[in-house]
């Protein structure tokens, strides 16, 4: 039966190590399944949030995730938008990735709202000021989109596929797939800035806030920016981690190469106005709330000027550098130090977005306020990991990801 | 809904730090007359509620020159820029909203489901989540006051500058053929508990009010005015000290006084 | 979200915000109505029927 599922012409694991791998990655999902359970049941205490950080590890997890997502709606806006063609090999996976990121983001959300049976008042009641608001829309939307591009994959299954009207709607679906990757490019844009403008709009929050253009705060652009650049890092990550894993080349270099360059330009012109609205809100937005850069970077036990560099130099610059130079791209172990890296910047990134802002003291007679999340915390955003995994898992084996995997890996029976 | 007989108001208040003894009177007070949930073990106050807190300020020198000083955190019902306070426009479910007729910022415990982003934009802390849901010691909740709703489980909640109490005067007031309240008539919790006279409240625009001659004394300021989140509390004091305390400022400012009024 | 909630109001900032998500959501929806509908006349017309099970 298991093999009657797999596409023709390629080779998977065993079923028993297929498994096995399902049923580890499983456990762990299930500990995070008990934590989300435990805090949906007994309420927030059971975390270590507190009034000071209302927001925490899960935000943080969000925004990440969704930044790392944001390769789904890059490439689509590459591919279909601006035409290049080659990413047609790789735009199911950052699809499927885009989908798990999403899917994982809003299901973080429901756990860490205090009420999460009124969830549905973000849309109900919506205060289109608020830029929470524009993000639970463009996101909700955006997950609709995700998965309208998601199920063309589920109905290439080799099973699926063969009933005349999946067949079809699989057919058509590709067909207007365009003006769906148009759209979702189009809610991406905005909520990925909006997830910028949650900060940047904070103007009692003098290390979050940000000056801007009309409504939006420079972070609005910045968040659209970086998410495009290091999005497509991320697919690519775990596309390399996949063919590590399957001991297989899945996708070809010129398309690895194309995916990179592009996010190579976005990173390094993201880096350069990175470093403009740094410097800007250092010398003038933060003085002028009565703030020097140095107070928000001592005085406390983590948040050294050290996270600054690795954000910036380290997360940013260096890896911008790597995949700009056609050498740096060539050389695999250089373009995955790449990726890493630039992941690594937009994480750090958004966790100084989320909790180095609330962790800095705003009232003169306050001391930094330190935080460290609960085992419940922590097993909810590893749940969504381990979800990734599996999907992951089911999807390459089931389901034609990837367009070049037989051209690559030829099997004596085809 | 558009009100036809009342007149613009600014509800704030005067808080003199020289008077306050640091009691906590206010803060008992104010727990008592809102309602206010309380734990078991109330020695982290990182999750505890205290619509009104006392903060312990330190001028930081050794004896003899050593001071200190207690003040009084109510919310400060910030105006921002034309109502614009820095928790209202963050609110996606629209659970908060300013006041133009009474300067108040409220809070709609039913239509708050907890996303606490309103908590990530207040710099002066003022907003508290409900953590778990409100146990009442046995019989104790008979002695709940009938006129403030009890929250439950998982939505932010803040002082309301006890405005059951304005609705009940206003109510009075329609009922004897009045369109106007008093003074008197509606004073917060806080404000008739302190022992030492160190709270005023009133309509910072109304000239008959105290507050309104109060707020203008010279070197009364407002937390945090830099920020532009235009805070309706203003504090009195004559310590140097405690008055640079109320705001940041970088190492080459010199002394800035805060203004009184605007 | 929509007019009948009363804390609606005809400004700008609602029919700009409210204006973008409702485009898309039309698109969207447009999109899928076209597609399954599309599908079930290709089914009834036997398209996809006898087709090669790799190809797209």
């Amino acid at each position: 039966m298991d093999s009657a599922l797999i596409p023709k012409g390629v080779k998977r694991a065993p079923l028993w190590q297929f498994t096995l791998f399902i049923g580890i990655v499983g456990i762990v999902l299930l500990w995070g399944v008990y934590a989300m359970v435990l805090c949906w049941l007994k309420g927030l205490n059971q975390t270590n949030m507190n009034d000071a950080y209302g927001f925490a590890l899960w935000i943080w997890a969000d925004l990440a995730v969704i930044a790392l997502g944001g390769g789904a709606f890059f490439s689509g806006f590459l591919k279909y938008i601006i035409g290049k063609d080659e990413l047609k090999n790789i735009i199911n996976y950052a699809v499927l990735i885009g989908f798990i990121c999403y899917s994982s983001a809003l299901l973080i959300l429901a756990i860490d709202i205090g009420q999460p049976l009124r969830g549905w008042f973000i849309f109900w009641h919506a205060n289109v000021h608020s830029m929470l608001t524009e993000v639970a829309f463009c996101l909700s939307c955006y997950f609709a989109v995700l998965t309208i591009e998601y199920i063309p994959l589920i109905l290439e299954n080799r099973q699926i596929d063969k009933v005349p009207f999946f067949h079809n709607l699989g057919h058509n679906m590709h067909h207007v797939m365009a003006v769906f990757a148009a759209t979702g490019a189009f809610l991406s844009f905005f909520h990925q800035g909006s997830l910028g403008g949650v900060t940047g709009v904070l103007f009692g929050r003098p290390f979050g806030f940000r000056e801007g253009v009309l409504i939006w705060p420079t972070t609005f652009f910045l968040f659209t920016w970086s998410a495009a650049a290091v999005g497509p890092c991320f697919t690519l990550l775990v596309t390399k981690i996949t063919e590590k894993v399957t001991g297989k080349k899945l996708v070809k270099d010129n398309v690895v190469e194309l995916l990179a360059k592009i996010s190579g330009w976005m990173l390094a012109t993201y880096i350069i106005a990175k470093i403009i609205d740094t410097w800007y809100w250092a010398a003038v937005t933060a003085p002028e709330s009565g703030f020097s850069m140095m107070d928000f970077y001592t005085n406390n036990p983590v948040y050294g000027i050290w996270i600054l560099v690795l954000e910036i130099v380290i997360g940013g610059v260096v890896p911008a550098l790597i995949l700009i130079t056609d050498a740096g791209r060539k050389n695999k172990t250089a373009l995955i130090t790449a990726t890493v890296l630039a992941v690594i910047g937009i994480c750090v990134n958004r966790w100084v977005m989320v909790l180095q802002v609330l962790a800095v003291p705003v009232l003169p007679f306050e001391s930094w306020f330190m935080y460290f999340p609960s085992w419940q915390e922590i097993a909810t955003t590893i749940l969504p990991v381990a979800y990734g995994i599996i999907l992951i898992g089911l999807s390459h084996r089931y389901l034609p990801i990837f367009p070049q995997e037989r051209e690559l890996n030829p099997i004596e029976e085809s | 809904m558009k009100s036809t007989n009342t007149q613009t108001k600014k509800y704030g208040m005067v808080i003199d730090l020289d008077k306050c003894t640091g009691c906590g009177a206010c803060m008992v007070a104010c727990m008592a007359e809102n309602n206010v949930p309380f734990k078991e073990n109330e020695s982290n106050k990182q999750d505890s509620i205290t619509w009104l807190r006392v903060y312990k300020m330190d001028n930081g020198k050794p004896y003899p020159e050593n001071d200190i000083c207690y003040l009084p955190r109510p919310c400060m019902h910030c105006e921002g820029h034309a109502g614009h306070s820095p928790c209202v426009s963050v609110c996606p479910a629209t659970a908060t909203d300013y006041s133009t007729e009474t300067g108040i910022v409220s809070q709609i415990y039913t239509r708050c489901f907890g996303c606490r982003y309103c908590m990530a934009a207040c710099p002066y802390h003022v907003r508290y989540f409900n953590w778990w849901d409100p146990v009442w010691p046995e019989g104790m909740e008979k002695m709940l006051s009938p006129n403030v709703s009890v929250r439950t489980r998982g939505v932010v909640e803040k002082c309301s500058f006890c405005f059951h109490r304005y609705q009940l005067a206003m109510e009075k007031a329609h009922y004897e053929g009045r369109e106007e309240i008093e003074e008197e008539e509606y004073q917060t919790a806080c404000c008739q508990a302190c022992p030492a006279d160190a709270i005023t409240f009133g309509d910072l625009y109304n000239p008959k009010h105290k507050v309104f001659e109060l707020k203008q004394t010279p070197g009364a300021f407002r937390l945090l005015e830099r920020l532009g989140t235009n805070p309706k509390v203003f504090y009195l004091t004559s310590r140097d000290w405690v008055r640079k305390q109320g705001d940041n400022y970088l190492k080459n400012e010199g002394q800035v006084i805060a203004k009184g009024g605007h | 979200m929509f007019p009948f909630s009363f804390e609606w109001i005809w400004d700008m900032s609602h029919m700009v915000f409210h204006g973008g998500l409702w485009y898309a959501l039309t698109i969207i929806g447009l999109g899928m109505t076209f597609c399954i509908i599309k599908s079930v006349v290709d089914t009834m017309q036997g398209k996809g029927a006898h087709h090669d099970e790799e190809h797209h």
